[in-house]
């Protein structure tokens, strides 16, 4: 029998507060053996992070371990002397973490933070450790390593540095890697390609992963075993193919069943424009173009100069039917969200025509008038898009207010009671200020907020990239409820194909501002004509997809 | 106390639980395990309280002529003067009661401290917003103005307002005027640093969905920044403005020290300094060591009230 290279055995890891305890990991035990890639799963607070960084030993103040052992290749090491610790980390186990932004140091070469790692680990002299820096460049997939070694890490796309960042943490051949949500801060297409090399590379190097994420999906294809976690405890373990076939526990099947795919189920059809006899364009959007000055500060705009300018949004043009929802994605920095912007009227277009219900929404005052009665936006992140500072009550009756359909006082009041009941939240959530409720329920506010004013065009942006599977399979059953109820007409922006393929029935996608391709959802899903279409079809990690 | 006013389930125990939470937030937690704080507090609070109450506590007072008698000039600390009268801290040369003149002192150099402070809070706080909000050309203007004046002692700029000042108004009326003219000044000399936190703020909110919101909306920019940015930016504000006060004493005091702050008829805790020290070297120390010591306690207090205030609001020092 072979010995685990890790094992956790009822761990606890606690955080002491003013008034009580809170248990972040909850008595867990598990084993990963040699070479294997487990996968920890859960949504946020499920403590699989919390777990991660008690086997590195970096649990960060007032958190500590408060039983349990953790054994590496049957050695002890949680109770080891914080130098102990620091001489595991890198040598022993290494660590990916999420954001490659900040996880390399900007102010010194790629190379330097190579050889120095390996260097510190190994018995290398400086030219050796140089051409091994090379070779593991190499290895996670840069071209011309041996030229791109001394380029600093801000010369690297985000993906490029993720996969130094791989390269740094096998490295010095430790025994497992922790990779702690390695892709999420990664667009689609570039997650497949790190997904690969994360998982190449350790096999290469016979490296145990412990892979953390929130997408089951990036499990399916990566793991061997998968460990579901909630509330700081673990639900269940088995195979990946086990446990997303036939999940056992209540949990998991939940989890599993909220998380939409980019397949149709069979019986499944394309949601269907609510008022389909209206075969008229009620939102057209023509050849729109929106330029950005780049790099000129108030003072040099009054230099003459040549004008350095950024197409963000180049000659798009599409329609939607009332009641319809037309999907629009695209990965970072496709131009969807200034797409967004300018059909709310938050920036104005360099040329093109946005009509609503006839009226062109950039025409002088009265297009704006008309635009404002017609159009509201719902935001991606529920923490920023209500104020801190103001009641449910005043956030809600705002749109209202401001448009004047009501200002009698008793009556915005029936009316947010009545808005609130809609998105299903209690009427008395109206006294109360945001911070006072979870992300789902914000977003519920939010489409409160949106719905005040009366709208017939809801524009979504990344509707649900920040809350958890459970609670955007809640929010889109909301979205998709209220849009038959009122006969709303929604724009959904997202990065999410699996969200855009089951709430749109019209689609289309972006890329460096171009509209590359645009038509009915299944159309584009099944038989996708433009490359970059189908290169974005094939790289989303998807649970169907499981090995 | 059997037979209670109300039943149990009347309203009374939610004002508790408000009490309650008063008591358990954040701010009242660090205030409670802050021993500094709570000095600083009560000799701050002591201080306000005696020169708010001045003319009623106080034991004499030093401005009213039919009081004062020169005989009583120089009366050493804890001693009987020449009439038989007692003097806590001793008496200056016109036989003012120094303990009295520092209560009517510090009752100036508060006011005055306070007004130039929330001047100066109300016109950093409306420019930073502007500036931060609108961006681009205002901004620039805005802001370089403040890096001008930043780049000079405040109490230059003060000084040379003052001086401006003295110029503009007729000769007759500037004893009156003295004390709005400092107010001014001082307000005048210290905007800059509330513009340039206020501005740095605003940026960050106004990139914020609940502003897009408002702005989708068609609420009005001035409604915008009154109502959604403000409130938001107000945290640090709160920061600059009780260390600001304590610092605008701290001017005040040195203006008058230097003769041109507000007139001995109405001596300030600086002005009182500038008396005393005139009679350092003859041995009666008492004139100006007592009012010394009532500005550096003033000023300590409030500057460590403004301290805590800064710990307490950013959860990241801690």
């Amino acid at each position: 029998m072979t010995e685990p290279v890790l094992s956790v055995k009822n761990l606890v890891v606690e955080f002491p507060f003013r008034d009580d305890v809170f248990r972040a990991v909850d008595d867990i035990s598990f084993e990963i053996m040699p070479g294997e890639v487990v996968g920890v799963v859960g949504e946020s607070g499920a403590g699989k992070s919390m777990t991660g960084a008690a086997v590195i030993g970096l649990i960060e103040r007032p958190g500590h371990i408060a039983s349990g052992e953790i054994r590496l290749k049957g050695e002890r090491i949680d109770n080891l002397p914080e130098e102990a610790k620091a001489k595991l980390r890198g040598r022993r186990i290494g660590m990916v973490f999420q954001d490659p932004l900040t996880s390399l140091n900007p102010l010194y070469t790629v190379g330097r933070q190579l050889i120095e790692t390996i260097r510190t680990h190994l018995p290398l002299s400086e030219a050796q450790a140089r051409q091994k820096a090379i070779d593991l460049l190499a290895e996670a997939g840069i071209s011309k390593a041996a030229e791109r070694i001394d380029s600093y890490p801000h010369q690297f796309s985000g993906g490029m540095r993720q996969r130094v960042v791989i390269a740094l943490a096998i490295a010095a051949e430790p025994e497992l890697i922790i990779a702690d949500e390695p892709t999420s801060a990664l667009d689609v297409s570039v997650q497949a390609q790190i997904i690969k090399v994360l998982k190449k590379l350790c096999a290469s190097h016979g490296a145990a992963v412990m892979l953390i994420t929130h997408d089951m999906g990036v499990i399916a294809q990566t793991a061997d075993r998968m460990i579901v976690m909630h509330h700081g405890r673990i639900v269940e373990t088995g195979t990946v193919g086990d446990i997303i076939r036939r999940p056992r526990e209540p949990y998991t099947i939940k989890l599993i069943d909220s998380i939409p795919t980019i397949s149709r189920k069979e019986g499944e059809a394309a949601p269907a424009p609510a008022a389909a006899n209206d075969d008229r364009a009620f939102v057209e959007i023509r050849h729109l173009v929106r330029d950005f000055e780049l790099g000129r500060s108030a003072f040099t705009r009054l230099l003459p100069g040549k004008v350095e300018i950024f197409r963000a949004v180049n000659d798009v043009s599409f329609s939607i039917r009332k009641g319809e929802t037309f999907g629009l994605v695209g990965e970072s920095g496709s131009g969807k969200s200034t797409c967004a912007k300018m059909i709310v009227g938050l920036l104005r277009p360099t040329s093109g025509s946005i009509h609503v219900d006839g009226h062109d929404v950039w025409a002088g005052a009265h297009g704006h008038r008309e635009r404002r009665r017609r159009v509201q936006m719902i935001f991606q992140d529920p923490y920023a898009s209500l104020n801190p500072r103001w009641r449910v009550a005043d956030i809600v009756a705002e749109p209202m207010k401001t448009l004047g359909i009501a200002r009698n006082r008793s009556e915005v009041q029936d009316r947010v009671a009545d808005l609130l009941t809609k998105v299903r939240l209690d009427p008395s959530a109206m006294r109360k200020f945001p911070h006072e409720f979870s992300g789902g329920q914000r977003q519920r506010i939010a489409i409160a907020r949106a719905l005040s004013s009366q709208p017939e065009f809801i524009v979504c942006d990344e509707p649900t990239s920040a809350l958890d599977v459970s609670v955007q399979a809640q929010v889109l059953d909301l979205m998709s409820a209220l849009q038959e109820e009122f006969g709303l007409t929604y724009l959904l922006i997202s990065h999410n194909l699996a969200v855009v393929r089951q709430m749109s029935s019209a689609v289309g996608v972006l890329h460096n501002g171009v509209l590359v391709e645009s038509g009915p959802v299944d159309a584009i899903f099944d038989s996708p004509q433009a490359d970059y279409t189908k290169m974005l079809l094939d790289a989303v990690p998807d649970i169907s997809k499981v090995a | 106390m059997t037979d209670l006013p109300h039943s149990p389930e009347q309203p009374v125990p939610a004002r508790a639980s408000r009490f309650a939470t008063f008591w358990r937030s954040d701010l009242v937690w660090s205030y409670r395990h802050s021993p500094v704080t709570i000095v600083a507090s009560i000799v701050a609070l002591a201080l306000v309280l005696m020169a708010v109450l001045a003319p009623w506590i106080a034991p004499y007072n030093p401005f009213n002529p039919a009081t004062l008698n020169l005989m009583d000039g120089m009366t050493p600390p804890n001693s009987a003067s020449y009439t038989g009268r007692y003097f806590l801290f001793g008496t200056d040369n016109q036989g003012r009661d120094v303990l009295s003149t520092i209560m009517y002192g510090s009752r100036v150099s508060l006011f005055v401290g306070v007004l130039a402070t929330l001047f100066a809070m109300l016109l950093g706080v409306g420019l930073g917003l502007v500036a931060g909000y609108v961006g681009g050309f205002v901004d620039a203007v805005i802001m370089r103005i403040a890096d001008v004046q930043l780049s000079f002692p405040a109490i230059l700029i003060a000084l040379l307002i003052f001086g401006v000042a003295r110029g503009i108004i007729p000769p007759n009326q500037q004893e009156g005027a003295a004390i709005w003219v400092l107010i001014i000044a001082i307000g005048l000399a210290n905007w800059a640093q509330f513009a340039r936190t206020v501005r740095g703020a605003t940026m960050v909110e106004r990139q914020k969905d609940y502003v897009a919101a408002a702005r989708i909306l068609g609420v009005n920019p001035f409604i915008i920044l009154l109502r959604h940015v403000l409130p938001n930016v107000l945290g640090p504000v709160l920061v600059i403005g009780t260390i600001g006060l304590a610092l605008a004493i701290i001017e005040e005091a040195t203006l008058s020290y230097l003769g041109v702050g507000v007139p001995p008829t109405q001596p300030s805790l600086g002005t009182l300094i500038r008396i005393g020290q005139q009679f350092l070297f003859s041995g009666e120390w008492w004139i100006l060591l007592f009012p010394a010591i009532a500005l550096v306690l003033l000023a300590l207090s409030v500057n460590l009230l403004g301290d805590w205030l800064r710990d307490a609001l950013n959860p990241k020092l801690r």
